[in-house]
Order: C-alpha cells, then sequence, then structure tokens
C-alpha cells in the first residue's frame, strides 16, 4: 500500500469515499471547507456519488438524512457553530434509527469564536447533542493516519448500531499533512430491509420519530437504550502511552493528547515519570480503562483545549479514586508541547496542588 | 321491474389502493382528508404506488403515514424538501413527494423550500395553505391574510406589525428551477376535480423528469377558521382568494 502526504480533511473524504460513501452534503465553514471542496470534486467523479453543497447546515444534515433512509452511505461536516445547527437532524436520525457520519472540525466558542483549534463542544458530542434522551458514538481521532481508519470505522458503527456517529476533531488535526495509508475498507453489512424504496407489491412501512402514544414513545427509548448499551459494552477505545511506570498520568484527547506526547518525550528526558492515557472514543467513554490505572498511580491531570469538560467523566470514572487536577487552554490556545511540559513538571513536583495563580 | 343480478353492479367508487382503511382523525370539513384522497387517486391511476416515497410533515399532516399506503419517510418540521432531495438523489427513477402546511413549508421550511426548487430537484411538493397553524391551536401562519384574526394575532394580521401573506407559489415561480406550479383549491366539486388534475400533472412531470412542481392547495380549515363546514368553503372562493388566486402559475410546458 502506497504512503500519501495528505490534509486532514482531504484524508477524511478520501477515506469516506473508499468507504462507500455516495451521498455528502455541507455548507461552507472554516477550518473544514478542505473536506467539502473535496467531495465536490471526487465525490461527483464516483457510481451514484451525490455531492450537494446545501443552502444551510440544517438542510445539509436533513439531505443525510433522507439520503440514510435510501441505503446510502452518508456524511455531511461542519465545524462547532454549524454542529449546532445540525443538532435537530442529529436527534430526529437517532429517533429514526438512521446510520449517517457527522464530523465535527472544533473551532473556539462560544457563539462565532474563532477558527482556531479548540475542545469546546466535548459536551455537546458526547451528551447527544440536539434535544431528547439519545446518545450518539464519537470518535476522537488524534493524527491524520487515525483520521483515515476512523472515518471508515464510523460508517460501519453507524451501519452497525443504525445511529449517527460523531467524528470529533479540530482545526489543527483538519489543517495538517501528514502521510497516510489508506486500509482496505470492509464489506458493508446493512440489511435491505432498512433501506425505504418504495413499497413494490409488498407493504408500506414508514420511518418516523413522532410516537405520541407515551407507553410506545417509552418502548422506543428503551430500545434505543438497550442499542446504547450494547456501545457501551463493545465500542470503548483507548490509548495508553507510557503508563507501566507512570507516577502521574495526563488523560487527554485529539489534538491536545498529541501535545501531551510531545511533553512527555521532554519529561521523561528529565527523569519525570508521566504517562498518558488517550480515550479515542469520548462516547462510550473507556472508564473503566482509567479506573483500572487507579490501582497504578493516584495522580491524574487532564488536559483539555476547553475550561474542562471531559474532566467530568474522568471523574466519574475514577469514583472519587485518586486526585484529579486540570490543565485547560479553551478560546483556540494551542499550547506547545514544550510549555505543557513546563505545567506538568510543576503538577508532577507539588504533592499538593497550590491554588491557581 | 327486474332487480340486476349483484354481480352485473358495476363498483363506481371505492377506497383508492394507496390510502389505508383507516378514519382520518382530521376535523369536518378539513381539506386534508381530501388531498390526500386525491393524491392516493392518482398514485393509483399511475400505477406508481410501488415507487412512491412520501414525506410528511409536521403540523396536521403529521400522521399521514397512518393513510397513505405507501413507504413515507418523516421529516422534522419545515425540512421535507431536504429529506425529498436526500431521498430522490439516491434513488432518482422512484416518485418522491412531500406534503407540507404554510408553516412548514413557508415559515420555518422557507429555505429548504426555496433552494430545492432553485436546485431544480424533480420532486413534486404538495403544499396545504389552510392560512393557519391547525395543529397547534390557530396561530398566525406566514399565509394568513391581512385582517384575519387568529391566536397570535388576535385583532386580526396587522401587515405593520406582522408583515403580509407570503405567496410562496410565485416566490418559486421566480426561480429558473421550478417548472410546474399551480394554485388549486379543494372546496366545490369544480375546485377539487381541478386540484386532482393538477396533482395528477405533478407527478407525471417528475416521472418524466421535468423538474420541481408544487401544487399548492387552498385548504378549508373550519376549526381554527370557527366557521361551519359551509361557511369555510365559501371564504376560500370569496375572501381567501383574493390573497391566493388559483390557477397556474408557471408551466414551463406551457399548458394550462
Amino acid at each position: 500500500m502506497n504512503k500519501i502526504l495528505i490534509q486532514g480533511n482531504q484524508v477524511i473524504g478520501e477515506a469516506a469515499i473508499r468507504a462507500g460513501c455516495r451521498f455528502y452534503s455541507g455548507y461552507p465553514i472554516t477550518p473544514q471547507n478542505e473536506l467539502t471542496e473535496y467531495m465536490a470534486e471526487h465525490l461527483r467523479k464516483v457510481k451514484g456519488g451525490t455531492f450537494i453543497q446545501a443552502e444551510s447546515e440544517i438542510a445539509a444534515i436533513n439531505m443525510v438524512l433522507g439520503a440514510s433512509a435510501a441505503g446510502a452511505r452518508a456524511m455531511t461536516s461542519s465545524s462547532s457553530p454549524g454542529i449546532s445547527l445540525k443538532q435537530e437532524g442529529i436527534s430526529s436520525m437517532a429517533a429514526d434509527e438512521l446510520p449517517g457520519v457527522v464530523v465535527n472540525m472544533m473551532r473556539g466558542g462560544p457563539g462565532l469564536g474563532n477558527i482556531l483549534p479548540s475542545q469546546g463542544d466535548y459536551f455537546q458530542a458526547t451528551r447527544g447533542g440536539g434535544h431528547g434522551d439519545y446518545r450518539t458514538i464519537v470518535l476522537a481521532p488524534a493524527s491524520v493516519q487515525e483520521l483515515a481508519d476512523l472515518t471508515m470505522k464510523a460508517f460501519d458503527l453507524a451501519d452497525r448500531y443504525r445511529n449517527p456517529v460523531l467524528i470529533l476533531a479540530d482545526g489543527m488535526i483538519g489543517q495538517m499533512m501528514e502521510p497516510v495509508v489508506f486500509k482496505e475498507p470492509k464489506p458493508r453489512h446493512y440489511s435491505d430491509s432498512f433501506i425505504m424504496k418504495g413499497a413494490g407489491n409488498g407493504k408500506s412501512r414508514s420511518i418516523r420519530g413522532l410516537i405520541l402514544d407515551a407507553l410506545k414513545m417509552e418502548e422506543h427509548n428503551w430500545k434505543l437504550f438497550r442499542k446504547y448499551k450494547a456501545m457501551e459494552q463493545r465500542e470503548k477505545r483507548w490509548e495508553a502511552f507510557k503508563t507501566d511506570d507512570a507516577d502521574l498520568i495526563i488523560i487527554a484527547y485529539g489534538t491536545a493528547a498529541r501535545i501531551a506526547k510531545g511533553a512527555i518525550k521532554r519529561l521523561r528526558e528529565t527523569g519525570l515519570k508521566v504517562g498518558l492515557i488517550r480515550p479515542i472514543t469520548l462516547w462510550p467513554f473507556p472508564d473503566y480503562a482509567i479506573r483500572g490505572f487507579a490501582a497504578k498511580t493516584d495522580r491524574f491531570l487532564v488536559f483539555e483545549m476547553s475550561m474542562g469538560q471531559m474532566i467530568e467523566d474522568v471523574r466519574l470514572a475514577l469514583g472519587g479514586r485518586g486526585q484529579v487536577e486540570f490543565y485547560g487552554r479553551p478560546g483556540g490556545v494551542v499550547p506547545t508541547p514544550a510549555e505543557f511540559a513546563n505545567v506538568v513538571a510543576h503538577h508532577y513536583k507539588n504533592d499538593e496542588p497550590e491554588e491557581e495563580d | 321491474m327486474k332487480e340486476a343480478p349483484a354481480r352485473a353492479m358495476k363498483k363506481v367508487f371505492s377506497r383508492p389502493a394507496s390510502l389505508k382503511n383507516a378514519v382520518y382523525h382530521y376535523c369536518a370539513g378539513c381539506g386534508h382528508s381530501i388531498t390526500h384522497r386525491l393524491i392516493a387517486e392518482v398514485i393509483d391511476e399511475l400505477g406508481i404506488r410501488g415507487i412512491t416515497i412520501g414525506v410528511p410533515p409536521a403540523g396536521c399532516a403529521v400522521l399521514a403515514y397512518n393513510y397513505f399506503d405507501v413507504d413515507m419517510l418523516e421529516a422534522p418540521h419545515g425540512r421535507g424538501c431536504a429529506v425529498a432531495t436526500g431521498v430522490k438523489r439516491m434513488l432518482p427513477d422512484r416518485v418522491v413527494f412531500s406534503y407540507q402546511g404554510d408553516g412548514d413549508l413557508a415559515a420555518i421550511g422557507t429555505a429548504e423550500t426555496f433552494h430545492a426548487a432553485n436546485r431544480g430537484e424533480n420532486i413534486t411538493v404538495i403544499f396545504i395553505n389552510n392560512a393557519v397553524y391547525g395543529m397547534t391551536g390557530g396561530q398566525m401562519a406566514p399565509t394568513t391574510l391581512l385582517g384575519q384574526a387568529s391566536t397570535t394575532s388576535p385583532p386580526g394580521r396587522n401587515a405593520i406589525l406582522d408583515g403580509h401573506p407570503v405567496r410562496m407559489s410565485e416566490i418559486l415561480a421566480y426561480l429558473e428551477g421550478s417548472k410546474y406550479i399551480e394554485r388549486c383549491a379543494v372546496n366545490s366539486p369544480t375546485n377539487i376535480v381541478r386540484a386532482k388534475r393538477a396533482i395528477k400533472k405533478a407527478f407525471q412531470y417528475q416521472i418524466d423528469g421535468v423538474g420541481f412542481s408544487m401544487i399548492e392547495v387552498l385548504s378549508p380549515c373550519p376549526t381554527n377558521w370557527k366557521m361551519t363546514p359551509i361557511d369555510a368553503c365559501k371564504w376560500v372562493d370569496e375572501v381567501m382568494s383574493a390573497t391566493f388566486p388559483p390557477g397556474v402559475i408557471k408551466d414551463v410546458k406551457g399548458k394550462g
């Protein structure tokens, strides 16, 4: 297999097309435009491929809903403010049990914020995001290679659970170029019976989220709940990096985890035993993995490019075990590995954490 | 006079095959049930039941899948044309129609409708205009007439405070992408026959690949208009039609 140098946003498009994505609709927003542009150029060249530049984020996700019901592997992408707009459609797809892939290249917020890398959408991504009682699998790549692998994986997971899957990255991963090897996608397993294509000579059916009877609606909710439970049992993913002898374990995902790795290499050179747990699925959150590490060390440092969102899941995972400290840079600030190494060293050397000044 | 044997009797009227054997939840005198029937008759006559996919709205017709015996895919409020676009692009040989009310199509879903028409999506939109939000209890719609009282325009719609009624058919007719737009009514036998003819033409245009078509249906809502069904039918002709004149608004193939 050939290794090619390609940009993060484009790699999602290429991986999606290779994975059989045949419908993409998107609306321009920085920092993910290269993905929309890639699909405009390449998806229409593929047999049966449809690219539509939608009039809005809302239209884009609803087109994906329609294409998904019609049996297509379908995707849309955006960045933070645009993802807020898509929530109605994501909630509807979860209710209708329709697969689809939604990419969020996060930027600084709240509001219009800025176009710089950020991780402020963790709550929105991992708590369903839209209205109602539902969840979506959230994949958080930390390299362009992983972006390629997880994009393909996202389509498989979406089909397996008939549920939207989110890819949550940020402008940094979207904009950078790295060498990538595209793996062979798995063949699609998706029953024909889920696809709406007209009743033919048979019975007509409907796909819907409206269930006016409370008991039937409850039954539907419990059905979805059992599916989410299955996701929790099977789909938790994480990476452990230099944790075996670590006195202090950093917990970070995506771009923050990359920075942490760079910092850890520096810290190890000075003899500080620091490791990293990197959640790859943010929902379902790899809680038992993190809990397991509490037997090895009692010091955890959560690092996020936000004011602190994943830290709540870390605390829930640890259930009072260990000591959880936090370092966050919201608003689009990306600290360098050297800067972050200084922060970690400061924490490492202070058994009793100081009050923030 | 001899009675003809039963088997020789000709059945001249029955439930269309594309309608389920269900009792409508619609109020007495409501135009939805008539329009449902017209669509079902057209689907039967064109022989397209097995290849038709309908997209019902949020609103009074949200339960349309209880009545139409064709595949139905629910759209979030106002998003019918976007959902229909996704379906049609993936299944271009299917017949896809959205069924939308005035709040759904001309307020919360204006953008989706406008741009589907502008892209010339080869879909058919059935647009029920009853000048009011029906299901939520009679609030002012984008199509509410000037002076018309509603629960959110109690003294009557005031142009300065509430804006003017929106004529979506005329607006969409300006777009290059729209191919056939006609405004009909279902308030009298003559108008019902005309409406059916228009709906059939719209579906036929889609089958022929002509492009975006929309049939606006002026539809009585006696409950929220606070009228008897007969008065509501009269009101469509005598009042509503002045703001929303029925007729062919655009037909690229020329004939009305």
